[in-house]
């Protein structure tokens, strides 16, 4: 079947030599929830590759099962031969928007995603539901109740959003407390802006306590990976530069950032602008400099935290952080600094928690079923906080967490050493 | 393609969602653990026997082939569907039924995967032992069709040695209930030996009872090195001869462990030309010392060049990662691997090892050889490109030759991954003309219809 003007297809070297052993089967959440092969990495490689060999149609149900990827990366790390099967599917998503592109990608992420300001504007409703008491007076009533059940977990899921975005708060430096021992970038992650300011600005407060002049440059753009994810590739390449250069002019060794997607984002502009000769090296001097909070903490000389907090703390690892970007140890060893905190590992912490962006929404079943698996666990530790470092696995958990009747608090970790430095809190 | 409504006929039957047959529906179900690939008319997900009942009755009346199938990690092509049919995947029957602690017995669907079920009786205190590398992706069912084998076969023998008891659906739809929980009954013919490799050819295995033993205590585990494959099969030989029983006792070559190391980065050695790993267990602390120590001693006289036993957990599971990953990391060199599973009596070992050398350096295409040494079950894995038509043809040269290789060593084709479709041409010469022509009046006589996995097994 001739594949007319199709777009850069992905190298045969992506697929060739998978040998079909099954291994990813055992660690991918859709294919451990559905035991249905097309939900499993293999059943994916092996579409694609029929797709663009030119034995299948490429058609939207094929397109389909690779957006039911939830790009956890499990399979990537698992791989014995060193094939991305997760990669490969969200290269197929850039495939198909770039043979046939759809209308509403090109307004999010062309448009809405590449402007702080358009954003903020967008996501006003939800401020407003919360900042003018509709939400309390909806709860008072139990008018949530009357929801379908979809919509009622997306409305839980809603974090107590911030009065005013983190951007129109916080200085465009920050400057240490005490001795300044170095200048740090932070990087404003859309949604921690948004809807988890306050837990932003206390990134940004330990990071100053710990000898830090924080520099936040406030035209930051999204970091890309929704573009990505959506296979609007030139998009995320786009934000990529506008970021490089918001950054260049900041003059900083370092850039931190509390998300952990942007984070993984952010240390692949080196990939994502290798093949452009004017980008390439400029993407790769970035990349190199960006750092979770944890990880940068962890590599600085930081004060002991004098508050006690005494509580049951678990960690549940975001995907991007622990695989994505091999982050994992410093968080726990962040939680294990507070006095008081005694730290219960999570069974299967590193596995997904079914949010995976915005699965939630266009794979609802399937991403209840994965999160139900993470709530057991969860159970299992008898904690009474979890932390984790990604917004989006956060959402889930107390969506999922209100779903069950546990009481358990959902947070940031730096969250936790940031109360742990203010004994007046 | 099936017929519209015979779809919905068998959607009656699963549910909703339990019938697919969309073209990437089917892709998904036409490969296994190797290269071959066939492509079903639609795909069916049973969720009990009774399903797998109603489905086969319904397969039968309509002349349907019936190709099951586990999680499709297999590696002789027998759950490729040919000849199209449905694909019948067992995974969704993934229950496991009972532990019986008292009497030490599990019964479990055919669907469970078998590392869930050794999970899941280590916290009763019982051990399930037969781990084929695939244990985490492939399931009960599937390794009892198969009789499947692995690393600790050595010492606690194969899948087939713990099969209890079977419940089967037969090519008519008629269950099938045979065996109990005794460890001895001798009333009849041992058809539960029958449909143990019978790789889905006289029926859809849904149920096993499974005998479980007491959890080895102690482990002790080495990672010897060799400048020679001689030299390390020489050992292999001789530690057995002395009458060490380890709990197994396997191979890798150069080319095996620095593919591993590729991937994994565990500090294995790449300036060696073979290295052995050998471990014992038991439950007295000493003996179990004792016996690594001996194996060691005999591993030095015959010229180990270093040995070094694991000194905590984290070190044998670390080990034994890099043994498990060694099939699927040879994808690292080449697009395709043929790996077979020949066998020979210990004795033969140094000998059949031997003889793979030769046949690689005859053609010239890189041939990998580990496997489980110590029960003369060797994986010699011949690596080649399969787009290139001349390449393929000396692949079966080579293939042909490795198993006149064991045959001639009083050997056998298949230690563990069964004929399916890659090994038939060779089955009689293999079993000789009564035993082939018996097992076909079996097949027959339980399928007359042919409908059950057709083409497997016995060569067109």
């Amino acid at each position: 079947m001739p594949i007319p003007d199709l777009p850069p297809l992905p190298s045969e070297a992506e697929y060739l030599n998978c040998i079909r052993c099954g291994l990813c089967l055992a660690v991918c959440p859709t294919y451990r929830e559905s035991l249905h092969e097309i939900a499993s990495p293999r059943g994916r490689l092996m579409l694609a590759r029929k797709g663009l060999q030119g034995e299948l149609d490429l058609r939207s149900n094929l397109y389909e099962q690779m957006y039911a990827c939830f790009d956890c990366l499990a399979c990537n790390e698992v791989c014995p031969v060193g094939i991305r099967p997760a990669d490969l599917a969200v290269e197929m998503r850039r495939v198909q928007e770039q043979a046939g592109p759809q209308f509403w990608k090109k307004v999010v992420f062309n448009r809405f995603l590449q402007n702080p300001d358009w954003l903020e504007a967008a996501t006003l409703p939800v401020r407003l539901y919360e900042r003018l008491g509709i939400r309390g007076l909806v709860h008072a009533l139990g008018l949530q109740k009357i929801l379908p059940r979809r919509l009622r977990d997306m409305e839980a899921m809603l974090p107590r959003a911030p009065r005013r975005p983190l951007r129109q708060i916080l200085p465009e430096v920050t400057s240490a407390g005490g001795e300044s021992k170095r200048r740090v970038g932070f990087f404003l992650g859309c949604a921690q802006n948004l809807m988890y300011a306050d837990e932003s600005a206390a990134a940004v407060r330990v990071l100053a306590r710990n000898g830090s002049t924080v520099v936040t440059p406030k035209d930051v753009v999204c970091c890309g990976m929704p573009a990505r994810s959506y296979g609007r590739m030139e998009d995320a390449r786009a934000q990529a530069r506008r970021n490089i250069e918001l950054f260049e002019t900041a003059d900083v060794e370092t850039v931190v950032t509390d998300c952990a997607t942007c984070g993984a984002t952010l240390k692949s502009y080196g990939a994502f602008l290798g093949d452009d000769p004017v980008w390439a090296e400029r993407a790769a001097a970035f990349s190199a400099k960006i750092r979770d909070v944890s990880e940068f903490l962890l590599s600085i000389p930081m004060e002991n935290p004098a508050k006690r907090i005494a509580a049951r703390v678990t960690y549940h690892d975001p995907c991007h952080l622990r695989r994505g970007q091999g982050v994992w140890k410093q968080p726990r060893e962040l939680l294990k600094m507070i006095g008081g905190v005694e730290f219960v590992e999570l069974p299967e912490a590193d596995v997904c928690c079914g949010m995976a962006g915005t699965q939630i929404i266009t794979h609802y079943e399937m991403s209840i079923k994965v999160l139900m698996r993470k709530l057991d666990n969860l159970a299992k530790t008898g904690a009474d906080c979890v932390a984790s470092g990604c917004p989006v696995c956060r959402m889930q958990l107390t969506t999922g967490l209100a779903r069950a009747g546990l009481s358990m608090r959902v947070t940031h970790p730096v969250v936790l050493l940031d109360e742990a430095y203010h004994s007046d809190l | 393609m099936l017929d519209k409504k015979i779809l919905s006929q068998l959607e009656s039957i699963t549910g909703r969602g339990g019938v697919c047959s969309s073209p990437e529906d089917l892709v998904v179900y036409g490969y296994d653990g190797t290269f071959e690939e066939g492509t079903p008319d639609a795909v069916v997900l049973p969720r009990s026997t009774e399903d797998v009942s109603r489905i086969v009755k319904l397969a039968a009346a309509e002349r349907i082939p019936v190709v099951p199938r586990g999680m499709g990690s297999g590696l002789a092509a027998g759950s490729v569907p040919f000849r199209g049919g449905i694909a019948l995947t067992l995974t969704r029957m993934n229950r496991i039924l009972e532990i019986d602690q008292a009497n030490a017995v599990a019964r479990v669907e055919a669907g469970v995967v078998t590392a869930d079920l050794q999970a899941a009786v280590e916290k009763a205190g019982l051990y399930y032992p037969p781990d084929p590398s695939s244990q985490r992706h492939s399931t009960i069912g599937g390794n009892v069709a198969c009789n499947a084998g692995g690393p600790h076969c050595l010492k606690y023998g194969v899948t087939g040695d713990y099969v209890l008891g079977l419940t089967a659906v037969l090519a008519d739809g008629r269950v099938l209930r045979t065996g109990s929980k005794c460890i001895k009954d001798v009333v009849g013919y041992d058809l539960k030996a029958l449909f143990t490799g019978s790789e889905g050819t006289l029926g859809i295995i849904t149920e096993a009872l499974l005998r479980l033993i007491a959890t080895p205590k102690f482990f002790r585990t080495a990672l010897v090195e060799f400048d020679s494959m001689d030299g390390a099969a020489r050992a292999v030989y001789a530690v057995l001869a002395a009458g060490v029983v380890p709990a197994s006792l396997e191979l890798m070559d150069e080319t095996a462990i620095a593919c591993v190391e590729e991937g994994l980065h565990l500090g294995l050695p790449l300036d060696v030309a073979a290295t052995l790993l050998i471990e014992t267990d038991g439950g007295d602390e000493a003996a179990v010392a004792r016996e690594i120590e001996t194996a060691a001693e005999i591993c030095r006289r015959e010229g180990a060049l270093r040995l070094k036993v694991a000194a905590n957990e984290a070190e044998r599971a670390a080990l034994w990662k890099a043994r498990r990953s060694v099939s699927p990391a040879l994808g690292r060199k080449a697009p395709n691997k043929l790996g077979e599973d020949i066998t020979v009596p210990r004795e033969k070992i140094p000998e059949a090892m031997r003889r793979v050398k030769a046949i690689r350096e005859k053609y010239g295409l890189p041939i990998v050889l580990y496997g489980h040494a110590g029960d003369g079950n060797l994986h010699p894995n011949i690596l080649f490109d399969k787009r290139d038509p001349e390449q393929w043809k000396t692949v079966e040269k080579m293939v042909a030759e490795e198993f006149e290789a064991a045959l001639e060593l009083e050997g056998t084709l298949s230690g563990e991954h069964g004929v399916g479709a890659l090994k038939r041409a060779y089955l009689e010469k293999a079993l000789g003309p009564v035993s082939t022509e018996i097992q076909k009046r079996i097949k027959q006589a339980l399928d007359p219809l042919n409908i059950l996995n057709p083409g497997k097994i016995f060569p067109e």
